[in-house]
């Protein structure tokens, strides 16, 4: 049976909604003839513009949350509209709010959920494409059971591109009583300063990792990435180390990033880093180890000490 | 307060993971280890029931075979006692399937707090415990880069895209923790000689009456295809002789990226 009608998680951001959710909606509508968004916050309204230009027809509003975090408030009310109605597909961007959804989601639906999707087809149902073992082997799945099937998909997977629909229609919809799982609030959020390119869009991402050996030569990251108008990245081990901020992250628990050029220097490559820049267009690295797996993706590898390359490369690009 | 940390045995992920034959999942044949994203739920839970100055630390876990090596290790770090649902049933069991089996086994256990990871290294599903939260009927905050409890209250710093939100939530409630929480102890001698007679409560599917909801069938879904990716080939790797800031100047005018 063809797919009919796929709703797309749309995660509100501080400015409109997330480039992830308008990349899920773009491939919603070459997949199902309806497509329908699902979207929280006070600023549904001025973001149906949006959403109507990405494909959705309606956005299913589940209004402002207040403190509330989101994953059962919004988890609850999909559940009670897919009880009045279930699409063939539900599609969910890979975020901590999107995880938190889909797993309440599918709990409360008692439907399996596959997680970092990256390509999605439709060959008698819908057919998911995972890269596994570090991008080595990709993997194609699909549901057997009863839908509404639950996708979980990662950034960039597919290219947003608006389709000149007119504004998405906004029909609120309500959460039910959540008991006691909806008694997680935010009290307050603290945001990051970031100067430059995000580092989701820059053409240009220059990442540090462990290699670098401390904190404070983080700088130098940050001085080439100024120099290059792009933006630092980092690799999960020296976020964990608190050397940088977690929006700094680069890899399968942080930032999917395809820029035209990446440069790693002191990183080597595990599986987790691997998978959030192998798109990259063109891959640099410098490490002391000949071996680090970081060479095996790289169109140009240094094998070398990162405390005497990156200042003679900063000092070069000063002097052109 | 006591505190039940969920913890995966995995494949070692130094050695080349393999899919198995037939249902092309992941081969967990070979010896299994303590995933070691788990090690900082367990070192956040010794902390948290330390300060409390009561209580200690569960672990639940579910594996296919009966293996208890990883277990042995959060054992060997101050958990105090471990229950293992162990059952050839529950291979192919997927991130649903495993949160029921959690959830059953968690139920014969006292708790306030559940820590886990936020994802395994193996499976990186990364639903699990929010899944878990909602079969429990209990709040759940995910990505904390820092957990504290304050009477009945838990107070986290949760990573955000931007930055972070401090979020509370009443106990009992599921956290899951990053890598970024607290620095994990490493096992004393003492500890491991100690960890060797703690007990591990081992559980059948049938037990928790589960049947036929778990394994791969309980999956309800399937891999249809495998290939290899279209792969990219290494290019130069050259050894800095003093030219490699030089070198990459070059490339990066050979991309037009300067």
């Amino acid at each position: 049976m063809p797919v009919q009608t796929i709703w797309v998680l749309a995660e509100p951001t501080a400015t409109g909604i997330s480039t992830t959710s308008l990349e899920l909606l773009t491939a919603a509508r070459g997949l199902a003839a309806t497509v329908e968004a699902i979207s929280w916050g006070p600023n549904t309204a001025a973001n149906a513009t949006a959403l109507g230009e990405h494909g959705a027809t309606k956005v299913h509003d589940v209004g402002d949350l207040g403190a509330a975090l989101p994953g059962v408030p919004v988890a609850a009310a999909i559940a009670e509209l897919v009880g009045s109605g279930a699409p063939d597909a539900i599609l969910i961007p890979t975020s901590g709010d999107g995880r938190d959804i889909a797993g309440r989601l599918s709990a409360r639906l008692d439907r399996p959920v596959l997680t970092n999707v990256v390509g999605l087809i439709d060959d008698a149902g819908l057919v998911t494409e995972h890269a596994v073992f570090g991008g080595s082997l990709t993997v194609a799945a699909k549901f057997t059971g009863e839908g509404p099937g639950i996708f979980v998909i990662r950034a960039k997977s597919f290219a947003a591109e608006p389709s000149g629909g007119a504004p998405a229609e906004v029909v609120a919809i309500s959460v039910p009583d959540t008991g006691a799982t909806g008694l997680a609030t935010i009290s307050s959020s603290h945001a990051e300063e970031r100067s430059g390119p995000s580092l989701d869009e820059a053409a240009i991402v220059v990442s540090g990792g462990r290699g670098l050996g401390e904190a404070p030569a983080y700088a130098m990251i940050e001085e080439l990435a100024g120099l290059l108008h792009g933006a630092a990245g980092a690799s999960r081990a020296i976020v964990d180390a608190g050397w940088v901020p977690y929006s700094h992250q680069v890899g399968q628990t942080g930032k999917t990033v395809k820029p035209s050029v990446y440069l790693a220097f002191g990183i080597s490559g595990a599986t987790q880093h691997l998978v959030g820049m192998k798109g990259s267009k063109a891959i640099v690295a410098v490490n002391k180890d000949r071996d680090a797996p970081i060479f095996s993706i790289a169109d140009l590898g240094i094998v070398g000490d990162v405390h005497k390359v990156l200042p003679a490369l900063i000092d070069a690009l000063k002097n052109r | 307060m006591n505190v039940v940390v969920c913890v995966k045995q995995i494949p070692d992920p130094a050695a080349p993971p393999a899919l198995e034959p037939g249902t092309n999942t992941l081969d967990r044949s070979g010896k299994l280890i303590l995933d070691d994203s788990d090690a900082y739920g367990v070192e956040m839970a010794l902390q948290l029931v330390d300060t409390a100055g009561g209580g200690e630390v569960t672990l639940v876990s579910m594996a296919p075979n009966a293996e208890t090596g990883g277990l042995r290790t959060a054992l060997a770090m101050g958990a105090a006692k471990a229950v293992l649902v162990s059952d050839p049933a529950l291979k192919g069991t997927d991130a649903l399937g495993t949160a029921k089996v959690l959830a059953a086994a968690i139920k014969t256990t006292q708790y306030d707090l559940i820590l886990a990871a936020t994802e395994s290294t193996d499976g990186y599903t990364g639903t699990t415990p929010v899944q878990l939260a909602e079969l429990l009927g209990l709040p759940s905050v995910t990505f904390a880069k820092s957990v504290a409890v304050d009477g009945m209250t838990v107070r986290v710093e949760r990573q955000t895209e931007a930055g972070y939100d401090e979020v509370t939530v009443p106990l009992p409630a599921v956290v899951t923790v990053t890598a970024g929480v607290v620095e994990p102890r490493y096992p004393s001698f003492k500890g491991i000689m100690a960890a060797k007679s703690k007990p591990v409560d081992q559980l059948s599917v049938a037990d928790l009456g589960l049947d036929g909801q778990v394994g791969q069938a309980g999956a309800r879904q399937e891999i249809v295809d495998v290939a290899a990716s279209e792969s990219r080939t290494a290019g130069e790797i050259v050894v800095d002789e003093g030219d490699g800031a030089a070198r990459i100047v070059a490339f990066l005018e050979s991309v037009k990226a300067i």
